[in-house]
């Protein structure tokens, strides 16, 4: 039994040695570029990243979330060479930089076959704090309403609380989802269900067949095209921050993060490119 | 007896292998317990059960409702399954011509073979709406049980067969000596035979109902909540790990492993109880 425990020590000790052999980097001019922040934006950021390292053999690009107030005081302290901030900056943090690399719209849905046409913020308000319950209060049917919300830590829920004003223990929802795409399909097979979905998805869906509507906000048609000229109220910019003004290959990164080289990486992620 | 070189040698192999098997489950556990450790550090471990309800990102961290969701379901489908898997096993043991029972044996096998996301997005598409005529939004306990049957009955069906194959057949010539019926030979011989068999079964299909994430997290609803009826949308344990996993950092995500934990320590619960029950009958 003992010589087994050393046998199999040995093993472990041999491949992690052999494991950390083949990992070490051999080339020692390697640079690591550090973004930190939004966990909206880093997914994004992650795939950037990593074409931009297929480009770049001589750059490492680490990806770390932590909310975009985090990513503004990295940048700020320099712990990040750039921050991730899915908000625009407020007025005292004008003593950074900010590049957005995107726009993130989100809209409410209806199944196609619900007769609402449209409603308004406070109508909204109410249905998902429980206090409309039926749609035929807002025009519609003699249905209960189902109310479909996301599940906790979605950078899209986070963007409709805060928006409306709500806070999520406010919220009274009768199905919980994850991705968009649930969504979507919980509003396709539910005639009385109201959900809301990024933008993009939404109108790509609707553009295939999928019977859901969008629904307009203040009298704002729900578009790509609304998110991309900024006039669609419930949107928000993704940004990247620098403390200073770039150079190497920070300066780089960003020049590649706001090229049209990676619109097919901004749509693969729901979120619209920014318009050029 | 003194074991050959050979033999020696296998022994060593064989008891590397158990020991790298225990040694797994074991660091899997103290993973949990480590991942969870930031958020057991600071608060306090009765906050999960009264806290006013599961906002982790507010900071309300109440697993309790995702706990009786997990048992609720997984309660529903194994009294579903085990009467359904027995009978179908019964059928084509017993009754089926051997031709049918052969060719209903394979497609039992097919169903088994059915991948859970399937069964979530059918159950999504197709059956979900169909409970949402009955009574909205029809994402619910009861389409979570429905689904959850439909994906251990194979297990259940099988199992018992095999189990029921299993029983010797001098015990089969004696009960034809004594000229018992068909369902005479059921009741008094085989079943209490294969008893323990079943049971293995039946705890092998709980399990598996336990675990199943992707079906539950398509059909359950995912809202926390108790559930007051078949008809109220719920969250299962593993659906609230798969459903936030990916965008949770700090707190929330260490309470997300301590969820792990508890489905971990229900598991332990139930391996535990079937290991208790199959002792006390030990005598069949």
């Amino acid at each position: 039994m003992k010589k087994l425990g050393i046998v199999v020590a040995l093993i472990v000790l041999i491949g992690a040695v052999w494991g950390f052999w083949r990992t070490k980097p051999n080339d020692a001019k390697i640079e690591k570029l550090v973004l930190t922040g939004s966990s909206t934006i880093a997914p994004l950021a992650a795939e950037i990243g990593k074409r931009f390292e297929s480009l770049h053999s001589n750059v490492r690009v680490d990806v770390q979330t932590g909310g975009s107030s985090r990513g503004v005081s990295d940048a700020r302290a320099g712990l990040a060479d750039i921050g991730m901030a899915s908000r625009a900056l407020k007025d005292d943090e004008k003593d950074l930089l900010g590049f957005t690399v995107a726009l993130d719209g989100i809209s409410v849905i209806l199944n196609k076959a619900n007769p609402v046409q449209s409603l308004n913020k406070q109508q909204i308000i109410d249905i998902y704090t429980g206090k409309i319950i039926n749609w035929k209060e807002v025009g519609g049917n003699d249905a209960p309403i189902t109310v479909v919300n996301k599940a906790e830590g979605r950078s899209t829920l986070e963007l409709f609380l805060h928006y409306f004003g709500l806070k999520n223990t406010d919220v009274k929802p009768h199905v919980v989802i994850g991705d968009n795409q649930q969504g979507i399909k919980t509003v396709v097979g539910n005639p009385d269900a109201i959900g809301y979905v990024s933008v993009g998805t939404a109108e790509y869906g609707a553009g295939q067949g999928v019977a859901i509507k969008l629904l307009p906000l203040e009298g704002i048609a729900a578009s790509v095209e609304n998110v991309r000229n900024r006039s669609f109220p419930l949107s928000r910019p993704l940004n990247l921050v620098t403390r200073t003004e770039p150079v190497g290959i920070v300066k780089d990164f960003i020049e590649f993060a706001s090229s049209t080289q990676i619109n097919d990486l901004i749509e693969a992620q729901y979120f619209v490119p920014v318009a050029r | 007896m003194s074991l050959s070189r050979a033999d020696r040698q296998l022994a060593v192999l064989l008891r590397g292998c158990a020991l790298l098997a225990a040694a797994l489950v074991l660091l899997i556990l103290l993973f949990l317990l480590k991942e969870s450790w930031p958020v057991l550090q600071h608060i306090a471990l009765i906050r999960f059960v009264t806290d006013a309800s599961w906002h982790p990102v507010e900071g309300l961290y109440k697993l309790t409702p995702m706990l009786s969701a997990t048992c609720y379901s997984t309660l529903g489908a194994v009294l579903l399954a085990t009467p359904l898997g027995i009978a179908s096993a019964l059928f084509s043991r017993y009754y089926a011509p051997s031709l049918l029972a052969g060719c209903y044996r394979r497609l039992i096998e097919l169903l088994a073979g059915i991948p859970s996301v399937v069964c979530g997005f059918w159950g999504l598409t197709t059956l979900a709406p169909l409970i949402g005529h009955l009574h909205p939004p029809g994402v619910s306990l009861l389409t979570g049980i429905l689904v959850l049957t439909l994906m251990i009955l194979p297990t259940v069906a099988l199992t018992a067969d095999s189990a029921l194959a299993a029983v010797p057949a001098a015990y089969l010539r004696g009960a034809a000596a004594l000229g018992l019926s068909r369902w005479g030979l059921i009741i008094g011989i085989t079943l209490p035979a294969a008893r323990s068999g079943i049971t293995a079964g039946v705890m092998l299909a709980a399990g598996r109902a336990i675990g199943e994430t992707m079906a539950m997290l398509m059909v359950a609803g995912n809202v926390v909540q108790q559930p007051h009826s078949l008809f109220d949308s719920v969250r299962t344990l593993t659906a609230n790990i798969a459903l936030e996993m990916a965008y949770a950092t700090g707190d929330h995500r260490a309470a997300l492993f301590v969820s792990g934990l508890a489905l971990m320590f229900t598991v332990l619960l139930l391996v535990g109880t079937a290991e208790l029950i199959s002792r006390k009958r030990r005598y069949v």
